[in-house]
């Protein structure tokens, strides 16, 4: 104990005042110019980022789909060449699933997480930072594949032998297995540090019975990322090998397993899904609270089912591979898991239900888009339910009924959740409301169209359409379902728009937001909108899961405190609490704004485009780089006060790092 | 006053001007949250390791042939360097140790040590490779062998750079008693490579003796 007390800090608690405030901007504030633009550690503008750049690849995405769909309005179209069409679908599933359905959560997350954990950051900010310019780089990387005229065109999915260098010589699928492996150490470091936030940087109180559903969503993601990411990442690497060095893992001929591969990228790719839909099933359950105006029905089971659907989910990835030939015994236990998986899933949806049947909906525009997810998911989810069946799926793989079921399932459970978000979480983003008016009119359009894009493909897979054809002839009867497919996707497309439209507008007009506008319950919306660069002036602590509501619903021992509580304002500093209780243990130094994570993410860029040019001198280069900028960015700072070495340095000498 | 929680200010201790418990301040120990990431690290790291070892054991499973197809491979040079890594582990969680007692130059010994025991491991490693007579291209099995172990032996490289960078902050004088969060992260970082040469040693060089 004694050594304890001699590094110790004995912080006052005090109430909120505006010169505190003030002195706390100067502290946390991106620095001006270059330095702030590249090196800003704030969670709310990487949070930003993220999502803006996830949009830029939605909008790619888009466009590839709606090319794709020109091609396949009429049969006999001849709009794309073969390859051409395999590279803009491949790209397009590409985009989308990797590039843009984990990023925009993760930048959601990124922005809402310490603010509903009444923190001034994420707990590893420059890893944050990190996350963010290897997912930008990454994105580039494969994207810049188009340069070359050498997109990936073996589906997302990249089965081998087809990936193969015998049947696959160009650098498509190099693109691809670097971009990958790039991406996913995104992907790592990011959920690293969701991890560690979850467990220490919550606000003192904040016990793991009142921790918002959003940040379960994403915990739970980023524990199954950390145990899946490094499946594919492999897998991807083993090919490269395959394709670059001779290696024999894909290889038939030489004794190695083409079925290792899809092994290796399902028992990553599902849970995966499982991943991108999480934060935003949590986005519903934080959402739809609100505008039903009751807290969640069946807190602790929805919570539970999210982390049992994850469990679970690590344990269906062969119903992928069900036609592959494999023995009766691992198709039954493959089956019965791909089927129970719909237990937890059903929970989440009756304690949806629940809350508005109980509730008073006010029928915003995003309770619209929360509402309307929760009638995708059952479509989507039954229509998974139906191939989690061997004799259904053996009937129904590889053709569009299978594209109709995951467009429900990601378009129905994230893109309509996050536009939801969006409509909830803008005023708070930017201080200002969203049109309502026009969101009645996006919502609609939306559904609308992605009703009449996806749900045809049933009925176009059931009459034997396989997936992944350029074209068809006008003799199978696939013809109308097409076009009314292909229509369908304009409709949702120009919905799209009217999002951005929404956007632009508002941002210039939109009616002042003030902190609270939805009267929500929990701490973000305590702070102002938007809120100030260290988000509270003094560190809350919190009494039950809706600080904002304990007036009304009274179910709380005591109160939760907003504007009363510790300063920490020596440095830029919060507070680490305990893991299950949240109990205050310690005060965090924060680092200030470095140019480490960008200088290691560019290093990281030299290293992989060596390998792409399989250029020994550029990946030296690059390792020299990234050695460098993390030698710099783990170079210890001074001895600080307490250290018995260092009694007289001054009471905050945190230096700022690179 | 020190028994005051901030949960208790919730539950209605509103006492203006109350002082908090004196907590720790910075990186401290098991404390940082460097040391929390570094497990998230490992756990993420061990993941790729598993996939490792399932991929060699499902080529294992539907290889038609003898496997290895040359045999069990030899278990001398292999062997020394299991007792090396070892002895690198003993070293630096004495070097650790010392630290928490305040005695710096133990712990720029201990780290020494360990640095260039995995320095000597990673030359043997090449030797064995260079006496293999094959390559990654080989067959199948060399292909899983040298992926395996070249994995391996870059995370060795990782872990020799990062203790050679707290040999060099430790004879700096960066680290004392009470700050030395860095050296326990690089530490457990360390003790996980190890851990990952057992069961690889394990795996390659005991099993296929055991059929």
């Amino acid at each position: 104990m004694a050594r304890h007390t001699q590094r110790a800090q004995t912080p006052a608690i005090v109430t909120a005042n505006a010169e505190l405030a003030e002195r706390l901007h100067k502290l946390w504030e991106i620095e001006p110019g270059i330095k702030g633009f590249l090196g800003t550690v704030d969670h709310k503008e990487i949070g930003i980022r993220y999502i803006v750049t996830s949009f830029v690849f939605l909008l790619l995405g888009g466009v590839e789909a709606l090319i794709l769909r020109v091609q396949l309005a009429q049969p006999d179209l001849h709009v794309l060449s073969p390859e051409t069409y395999n590279q803009l679908f491949t790209m397009h599933g590409v985009s989308m699933i990797f590039l843009y359905a984990m990023p925009v959560l993760t930048g959601f997350s990124n922005y809402l997480w310490p603010l509903l954990l009444g923190a001034r950051d994420t707990a590893l900010p420059r890893v944050n930072a990190l996350s963010y310019w290897l997912y930008l780089f990454s994105g580039l990387f494969i994207y810049a594949s188009f340069l070359f005229g050498a997109a990936p065109n073996d589906g997302w999915f990249n089965y081998v032998p087809y990936a193969n260098h015998q049947y696959n010589p160009g650098p498509n699928i190099d693109f691809y297995s670097l971009g990958m492996i790039f991406l996913g150490i995104s992907t790592t470091v990011s959920s690293a540090n969701f991890v560690v936030t979850a467990m220490r940087t919550r606000a003192a109180g904040m016990s793991i019975n009142r921790i918002p559903i959003l940040v379960w969503g994403t915990l739970t993601s980023s524990v199954a990322n950390l145990l899946v990411v490094p499946a594919v990442s492999l897998a991807f690497f083993l090919l490269w090998l395959d394709r670059n060095y001779g290696t024999k893992f894909f290889q038939p001929q030489s004794g190695g397993q083409p079925l290792l591969w899809q092994h290796l990228f399902w028992i990553f790719a599902h849970p995966w899904v499982y991943a991108i839909v999480l934060p935003a099933m949590g986005m519903v359950s934080d959402g739809l609270p609100i505008f039903c105006r009751r807290p969640l029905v069946g807190y602790t089971l929805v919570a539970l089912s999210t982390m049992a659907t994850m469990a679970i989910g690590f344990g269906v990835w062969t119903h992928h591979m069900f036609a592959t030939g494999m023995s009766d015994l691992a198709l039954s236990f493959f089956s019965g898991v791909s089927i129970i998986i719909a237990v937890p899933s059903a929970v989440t949806v009756f304690a949806w239900i629940a809350t508005i049947w109980t509730g008073r909906p006010v029928f915003t525009t995003a309770f619209h888009y929360f509402a309307g997810m929760i009638a995708l998911f059952v479509i989507g989810g039954v229509s998974g339910f139906m191939t989690g069946s061997v004799p259904v799926d053996w009937q129904l793989t590889d053709t569009y009924f299978v594209v109709a079921h995951l467009h429900y399932v990601l378009i129905g459970i994230n893109v309509f959740p996050v536009v939801g978000a969006i409509y909830m979480w803008f005023p708070k983003v930017t201080g200002r409301l969203l049109d309502e008016r026009i969101g009645r009119i996006n919502f609609w359009t939306m559904f609308i169209g992605f009703n009449l894009a996806m749900f045809p493909m049933h009925i176009s897979g059931l009459l034997g359409m396989p997936r992944r054809i350029y074209t068809y002839p006008d003799d199978v009867g696939w013809t109308a379902w097409n076009l009314i497919t292909s229509v369908g996707a304009f409709i949702f497309a120009i919905g799209v728009l009217l999002l951005f439209h929404n956007i632009a507008v508002s941002l210039k007009r939109g009616k002042p937001a003030g902190a609270n506008p939805w009267d929500g319950g929990t701490l973000e919306w305590a702070a102002p909108s938007p809120p100030p660069p260290y988000n509270f002036v003094v560190l809350p602590s919190v009494a039950s899961r809706h600080p904002l509501w304990e007036d009304r619903l009274d179910d709380a021992p005591g109160r939760s405190l907003i504007d009363i509580g510790l300063a920490l304002d020596k440095g830029r500093q919060m507070l680490g609490t305990t893991v299950i209780d949240a109990e205050p243990a310690v005060i965090l130094q924060m680092p200030f704004d470095s140019y480490a994570p960008f200088t290691l993410a560019v290093g990281t860029a030299i290293i992989f485009i060596g390998m792409l040019y399989r250029s020994w001198p550029d990946i030296g280069i690059g390792v020299i780089v990234t050695g460098i900028a993390l030698l710099l960015w783990l170079w210890p700072g001074r001895l600080r006060e307490g250290s018995p070495e260092a009694a007289n340095e001054p009471p905050f000498a945190e230096p700022g790092h690179v | 006053m020190s028994d005051v929680t901030m949960s208790d200010l919730a539950l209605g201790h509103r006492a203006q001007g109350m002082r908090a418990p004196a907590l720790p301040v910075g990186s401290i120990g098991s404390q940082a949250s460097g040391y929390f990431g570094v497990w998230w690290v490992i756990i993420t790291e061990a993941s790729l390791f598993i996939y490792l070892l399932f991929s060699y054991a499902y080529c294992t499973m539907q290889f038609p042939g003898p496997w290895p197809p040359s045999g069990p491979p030899e278990l001398t040079l292999a062997s020394m360097d299991t007792l090396i890594l070892i002895a690198s582990s003993i070293a630096v969680a004495l070097g650790e140790h010392a630290i928490k007692q305040g005695q710096r130059a133990r712990l720029t010994l201990g780290l020494a040590i360990g640095c260039v025991l995995g320095i000597v491991f990673v030359a043997i490693q090449l030797k064995e490779w260079a006496s293999k007579g094959a390559s990654l291209s080989s067959n199948l099995y060399y292909s899983l062998y040298f992926t395996t172990t070249g994995f391996h032996m870059a995370h060795v490289a990782v872990g020799v750079l990062i203790l050679a960078a707290l040999t060099l902050w430790s004879a700096l004088g960066k680290f004392d008693s009470v700050r030395n969060s860095p050296v326990s992260i690089g530490a457990l970082y360390w003790h996980f490579v190890d851990a990952v040469w057992i069961v690889l040693f394990t795996t390659y060089y005991i099993v296929p003796r055991l059929g």
